[in-house]
């Protein structure tokens, strides 16, 4: 099956529809329009800078910008995780701990998929870690934010219970034992959910887009299995570490509870 | 047996006080709303930023385990918090006992935390504490939602727990003849100093 390509006119029916919505949002008093424009105007913007950026990346082969884009990519999922908590970490740490669980649950994972599963030569070939990657980042980004606002809110939320175990002379493991399990579980949950949907409910968007660009389904299938069982394992590794050190972060070395060290949100 | 030592010690807003409760003994403490004395009883506990230091039985709170040294320090909130569902599940040893002193039945053990009254709650927290059995006790208005007969029921329970264990025990009451029946020494809060209060 021949890719079909499509022209700049093919694409301004979408945007044509758009603006449409735009004028309907106008008409309906929606108020929403701007905001509307805008979005998609970036997203167009986006979408096509970095169809410009990797098509240099793959014509040049070259490691170093490959791996710049691949750290941009990750320090940009670290400050989303961030900035999607109500109350966050004061300081490096709030930064810190979003980044590092997403190195764990993204760079990682997909340095081991490429290295390991695909068995791409070189690893760094940019046809196969960009995407990968950008499908790992944004798939357990969620994850990790839910994971740790979950955390950050519940312990602000059940301070007297935390402090009440404290007095009675429990340390800060089991003070925050049941918190933080919660906070696991609520990361993972939406993982568990698109696997079992997945390929009855919806169809998947990497397996759509080689469907699209005519890989056969079977073999697209196959590449979505990959993706999804490492997304999943991803966001469990980076959720544990996330959650375990953003548990720790809110004992001082006297285990004292200290939610002071959360912005006020 | 245990007797506690403040020394230059320092919560959050107040100044350096340095005091000595021996064991057995109940010392009372006063003072306007937001003077400080939850934070101060706080930070005997180590739940809050300090300075100074605090013995207990001739060991400094920096050299101790913080669970250690809050087993030892036990604080009782004027507020309690239960985190099982069931009251029997927050005691680590039987409790019967105790909560005969306190007025209770037995089979409130049983019962579920979101049904328990405030006044209920207040006497099963200090059962609660009593049963793993400080050294040093540090009671937040302990008797605040409890009716006469209740409170009584509380001030013999504790006062019988300091002599027949030893214990040392701080006990913030806004009520002054509380203060005269249970304390044998007494000290109230003025402009962030601990002083003793006026008979």
């Amino acid at each position: 099956m021949e890719l079909i390509h499509l022209t700049p006119s093919d694409l301004s029916i979408p945007a044509l529809l758009v603006l449409a919505l735009a004028a309907l949002s106008w008409r309906l008093r929606l108020g929403v329009e701007r905001q509307l424009l805008i979005a998609a105007l970036r997203s167009i913007l986006q979408l096509l800078l970095l169809g410009l950026v990797l098509n240099t990346l793959f014509s040049q082969r070259a490691p170093l910008p490959i791996l710049a884009l691949a750290l941009f990519m990750l320090m940009v999922a670290g400050y989303e995780v961030m900035a999607r908590q109500k109350r966050r970490f004061r300081g490096p740490w709030g930064i810190g701990i979003g980044t590092l669980s997403m190195f764990i649950s993204s760079f990682s994972i997909t340095l081991l998929a490429v290295h390991l599963v695909v068995r791409v030569d070189p690893w760094y070939t940019p046809q196969y870690l960009i995407p990968l990657l950008g499908m790992l980042l944004g798939n357990t980004m969620s994850g990790m934010a839910i994971a740790l606002d979950s955390l950050t809110r519940e312990a602000w939320q059940q301070r007297g219970m935390i402090e009440a175990q404290l007095m009675l002379g429990e340390n800060w493991d089991q003070a925050i034992r049941e918190i933080r399990r919660d906070a696991l579980r609520s990361g993972l949950i939406p993982i568990i959910n698109a696997m079992a949907a997945a390929g009855v409910v919806s169809l998947p968007g990497m397996m759509t887009g080689q469907i699209l660009s005519g890989s056969p389904p079977l073999e697209a299938a196959k590449y979505q299995i990959m993706i999804l069982l490492l997304i999943a394992v991803g966001t469990g590794l980076g959720a544990i570490v996330a959650v375990w050190i953003g548990s720790r972060r809110l004992f001082d070395q006297r285990q004292r509870l200290r939610l002071d060290r959360l912005s006020g949100g | 047996m245990g007797r506690l030592i403040l020394r230059q010690f320092q919560g959050a807003g107040l100044e350096p006080v340095d005091l000595t409760i021996d064991a057995g003994e109940c010392i009372t403490l006063t003072g306007p709303s937001g003077s400080g004395k939850t934070r101060l009883l706080r930070a005997i506990a180590d739940l809050d930023p300090r300075s100074g230091t605090a013995l207990f039985d001739r060991q400094a709170v920096d050299e101790t385990a913080p669970p250690e040294w809050r087993r030892h320090v036990g604080l009782l909130p004027a507020e309690s918090h239960w985190w099982h569902d069931r009251v029997a599940e927050h005691f680590t040893g039987s409790g019967t006992r105790l909560l005969s002193e306190l007025g209770l039945d037995e089979a409130c053990l049983e019962w579920q935390i979101a049904r328990l009254s405030s006044g209920e709650r207040q006497r099963l927290a200090l059962a609660r504490l009593l049963d793993r059995q400080p050294a040093v006790l540090l009671l937040d208005e302990p008797t605040a939602n409890l009716d006469p007969e209740n409170g009584a029921r509380v001030e013999r329970l504790v006062q019988h727990y300091a002599e027949q264990r030893g214990a040392a025990v701080l006990w913030v009451s806004h009520d002054p003849r509380q203060r005269r029946r249970v304390g044998q020494r007494h000290l109230i809060i003025r402009d962030r100093r601990i002083e003793a209060e006026a008979a």
